[in-house]
């Protein structure tokens, strides 16, 4: 093993190390001049420490950016552009995730919110480069109990107690699970770096066959299967959303989703290559891509027909993402250079899309007294321009063109068609998908309804900060965008998952 | 101004419609009416120079065209697709295109009495309307379905918002419909893509591309199914009277006029351009398939009480119509097919702003059997729909008549049968226009009963009292005699449109076995 110097850590580890920083900025600025000042005063000025620390916290990545794929610390971390990029979009996510948090009421605990969510961001930083079994888990934790933290912030409110001891009791055992795993893949392989488990995978016939790895398989996969909230292991997902503060949840079902599906990738694409299986149509055999097919399949199905019923509207997009959750697994199952890039395209968008959705339902549920669906009658003539953005966030989760939703999804069901392009072997779960969407349209409108055509009791004009105005319209436009204008971030996706 | 203005034009007003201050709603109305006419004033121009050149090249190839696409724009769009932003017209969507200003202005001018939301109200419809003159001019199968879905969504609220009876039902219910449809379509495409070596989604490059036949005789009819949803073909017309019932009238005659045509273009274009052998397997069904919607739909139109239903379910048999010229596989059968397209645009659109806006919105009852009498007190209204009927029912000198002989004598070429069970329909046709406007325009003493003589006596030969309603206005007026002369044009001159469309079938007709 080569000697460690701590400065190439550090420099690899920059972005890391601002948020850090920054966390213990907030924290402090918070106690020392902030506690006097009005509750939105406050906010919004432990929110401009925090944008800042993580406006700087690019800087480094621009750094590393273009040079050769470096591993550091005996292969546990690893840069490249395509992680630097990811890394990118988790910074952009909890940026945006401040900007909405700002205008929400936290409760007394303010610098304590921010330097929390730095931490969650710094996990999901570690998550996105990690290439090692032990790191992924540690950073996994790390993530995790940030968000069990933030789920918890509504101090005087029981159903946010309430989400946050179910997301951490689900949370914890899933880790159990993950962890029990990961033992056993250690046990057999005798590796825990994931190129060390792709080839010893491929070296021997026999460890590829082995029992005891395919356990730790497994439940690996069930582990993460917990984090991504897919059918059955979604079950704390709705009441985490619905509990959690409106910014958390937009949080929890963007930043720490891209963050494990991107790991999940790394993980199967990388370490477990050798025991794909197949889900084609006819010659199922076992392995991850039948798992992800089945419980892809499953969460396509329960999550856009239980979203019907919902009459909650953090309820019903969380039900909602659990669906997307298995769109997503079509790209994972098609397995292929194309199916990695229709995933990653789709978490963008998928991310973006959710965000904005959470952000609007943040700062209109707060004026208009409540996240039920009807509290969001008349909102077309109250709050004109974010009703708009809703309807193009929601139009989007829906896959409608030209908006970037119907991109993912296209190419998502389009990597799978193609991975076995000469019998359609694939075909069938494209089909569910696709008649499942349709299915989700119908949710879609019914919440577009109570927005743009039924008539609520209050008809006053809700009237929302500018800022917060503007940072949603920039989210609207960049959907828009990624659909009408798909070429740059297409192309630049396809070379960078060459590497993987 | 290529003729691609159109759809960067309707989307340009759409955007200022929306930045205008919601309370102006006389500005809203005049940009929009604006839009829609330099909308049609582009799409004019550029049909009449296509047609100048069709004949030019007519005249110096003996009366044969070798191409008859005219190239607008092609621009690689997304490459990892093999997308390309490619619009081209020929003589089958020039018809359409320019079916769609006329549908577009006078849905505006008919729509002017609107109060509530009218710049949404315009917004939506705007986006309609250039959602639908862009599948019309997409020659890429993936940009097709792009503007083919964005045309779904802007009717859910139209219909929604400013729709009547049971408007959330119909529109849901419409919405749906569209959206299975165009996800059987959406199956279709990717396994065609995939079969034809994955590399373009341009129609005319996937054309050349030779396709297995068993391929082809199960991906055909996803597609075509798909499209022929919202062409409202039997057994799946079911969302079109409920859709065109709940409909506002300028939507009714969108729906009924132009977007059950982007279902017929979308079955011709995606499905039977691409798999010239699953039409062949296929064709008889959807022959007899078209028949049965031309009977059913009249039948069911003859016994309906609610005078917008009867226009809704005349709209499935006078698609049928469409569905089976197509299915006829010959010269004279297409080309009657895609002119009734258009014939049965202008006179959906004419009969449904006779229903929706001119009585219903006047009298608010659309019952057979409390209107009546209607002849007097608004003539102009009972002229309109006298006309439009005959047009309907086949009336010579009117395009309706032009269209449906020719499809009735291209199903005689396939099988006498079909000209029968479709010369079925067109009886039954006579039979329930005649009675609408018997019941609706003249039928004031039968309805009225003993009390009518008395009244008629009191009254002495002036009009119905039981009616007090305000006069035409000039919008309404101006837009049904636009529609009018458009009958009667092409009605009488038919070869103004015929010729180009012929050049281009006979070109299709080439390429199938």
């Amino acid at each position: 093993m080569m000697p460690v110097s701590y400065f190439e850590i550090f420099k690899a580890l920059g972005a890391e190390a601002v948020l850090a920083l920054t966390a213990v900025a907030v924290l402090t600025v918070d106690l020392v001049s902030l506690r006097r000042l009005e509750m939105p005063v406050r906010r919004r000025k432990a929110g401009m420490v925090t944008l800042t620390g993580l406006l700087l916290s690019i800087l480094p990545l621009c750094q590393q950016l273009n040079q050769p794929r470096t591993v550091l610390l005996g292969g546990t971390l690893a840069v490249d552009d395509l992680i630097l990029f990811f890394k990118l979009v988790i910074i952009v996510l909890a940026a945006l995730t401040v900007v909405i948090s700002t205008d929400y009421d936290l409760g007394r605990h303010v610098g304590e919110y921010f330097a929390v969510l730095l931490f969650g961001a710094i996990g999901m930083l570690l998550l996105i480069s990690a290439e090692e079994l032990l790191t992924i888990f540690v950073a996994l934790e790390l993530t995790s109990i940030s968000l069990y933290i933030l789920t918890a912030f509504h101090k005087g409110e029981l159903r946010s107690q309430e989400a946050a001891v179910k997301y951490f009791m689900f949370g914890a055992v899933s880790s159990a699970f993950l962890l029990f795993g990961l033992s056993y893949v250690y046990g057999v392989t005798g590796t825990t770096s994931l190129t060390g488990i792709r080839d010893a995978v491929e070296a021997s016939e026999r460890m590829a066959m082995s029992p005891l790895l395919a356990t730790g398989l497994l439940f690996a996969i069930i582990g993460f299967g917990f984090k991504v909230a897919v059918v059955p292991f979604h079950l704390w997902a709705p009441d985490a959303y619905e509990g959690a503060p409106t910014p958390v949840t937009a949080y929890i079902a963007t930043g720490s989703k891209v963050a494990s599906f991107f790991i999940l990738l790394k993980v199967l694409f990388v370490g477990f290559a050798g025991m794909k299986g197949s889900a084609f149509w006819g010659q199922f055999s076992s392995g991850w891509v039948m798992l992800l097919a089945i419980t892809g399949a499953l969460s396509m199905v329960l999550g856009n027909c239980a979203a019907i019923v919902q009459h909650n509207v953090k309820r019903l997009l969380a039900y909602s993402s659990i669906a997307h959750a298995g769109y997503i697994f079509i790209g994972f199952v098609a397995a292929s250079r194309m199916g990695a890039t229709a995933v990653l395209f789709y978490l963008i968008v998928y991310s973006l899309t959710n965000l904005g959705a959470f952000g609007v339902v943040a700062a209109l549920s707060s004026r208009a007294g409540g996240d039920e669906m009807q509290d969001f009658n008349g909102m077309a003539k109250r709050a004109p321009f974010l009703s708009l953005l809703m309807l193009i966030f929601v139009l989007s989760l829906a896959g409608i063109p030209p908006l970037g939703g119907f991109l993912g999804k296209f190419y998502l069901f389009a990597s799978a068609v193609q991975a076995d392009a000469q019998h359609f072997g694939l075909l069938w779960l494209v089909i569910l998908g696709i008649v499942m969407s349709a299915v989700s349209l119908y949710y879609y409108l019914i919440l577009l309804k109570h927005i743009y055509i039924m008539d609520g009791s209050d008809q006053g004009r809700i009237t929302t900060p500018t800022y917060l105005n503007v940072t949603l319209g920039l989210v609207a436009l960049a959907v828009i965008l990624l659909g009408v204008y798909p070429k740059p971030i297409l192309e630049l996706l396809n070379g960078l998952v060459a590497a993987l | 101004m290529h003729v691609d203005w159109t759809i960067y034009l309707t989307f340009l007003g759409a955007g200022v419609v929306l930045l205008l201050p919601r309370d102006s709603k006389t500005l809203i109305r005049w940009v929009a009416l604006a839009t829609g006419v330099a909308a049609l004033l582009v799409g004019l121009k550029n049909y009449f120079d296509y047609n100048a050149w069709v004949n030019a090249e007519l005249l110096a190839n003996n009366g044969t065209l070798r191409d008859g696409f005219q190239q607008i724009i092609n621009v690689s769009w997304i490459p990892a697709l093999g997308v390309h932003y490619h619009l081209a017209v020929d003589g089958i969507s020039y018809p359409l295109v320019v079916l769609n200003g006329f549908v577009c202005v006078t849905g505006i001018l008919f729509s002017w009495n609107i109060e509530n939301r009218v710049k949404e109200f315009f917004a939506f419809f705007l986006t309609l309307i250039a959602g639908v003159y862009g599948v019309f001019l997409a020659m890429d199968l993936f940009l097709l379905f792009v503007f083919y879905e964005l045309a779904i969504i802007p009717k859910y609220f139209i219909i929604a918002i400013w729709g009547s009876t049971r408007k959330e039902y119909g529109a849901m219910k419409l919405v749906l419909y569209s959206f299975v449809g165009s996800a059987l379509v959406f199956i279709g495409i990717l396994a065609m893509f995939f079969s034809a070596g994955g590399q373009t989604f341009d129609i005319l490059e996937l054309a050349k591309h030779p396709i297995a036949r068993d391929v082809q005789i199960w991906v055909f009819p996803l597609i075509f199914v798909g499209f022929a949803v919202l062409a409202g073909m039997w057994p799946f017309h079911t969302w079109a009277p409920t859709g065109h019932v709940a409909a506002p009238t300028a939507a009714s005659m969108l729906l009924a006029g132009v977007v059950m045509k982007l279902g017929a273009y979308g079955c011709l274009r995606g499905a039977m351009m691409l798999f010239p052998l699953g039409l062949e397997y296929w064709k008889w069904w959807i022959a007899w398939m078209a028949v049965i919607g031309i009977v059913y739909g009249a039948a069911v139109a003859l016994v309906q009480k609610d005078f917008k239903f009867i226009i809704g379910y005349s709209s499935v048999s006078h698609m049928g119509f469409v569905l089976l010229g197509l299915a006829t596989l010959n010269l004279i059968g297409m080309s009657g097919a895609i002119l009734q397209m258009f014939s049965h645009g202008v006179v959906a659109s004419l009969l449904f702003a006779v229903v929706g806006r001119m009585v219903y919105d006047r009298t608010h009852t659309r019952q057979l059997d409390e209107l009546g009498g209607l002849a007097k007190v608004i003539p102009f209204a009972c002229v309109t729909f006298v006309i439009g009927g005959a047009a309907s029912m086949g009336m010579p000198g009117f395009s309706g008549f032009v269209a449906e002989i020719q499809v009735l004598i291209g199903a005689f070429y396939m099988s006498p049968w079909l000209t029968v069970g479709a010369g079925v329909g067109i009886v039954l046709t006579m039979a329930y226009i005649l009675n609408a406007i018997h019941k609706v325009f003249f039928a004031e003493e039968e309805h009225v009963g003993g009390g009518a003589s008395s009244h008629g006596h009191g009254h002495g030969g002036e009009g119905d009292s039981r009616w007090n309603l305000p006069p035409i206005t000039v919008p309404e007026a101006v837009a049904a005699l636009i529609l009018m002369a458009l009958l009667v044009i092409i009605g009488l001159w038919p070869s103004i449109m015929l010729t180009m469309i012929k050049a281009n079938v006979e070109i299709f007709l080439r390429g199938t076995p």
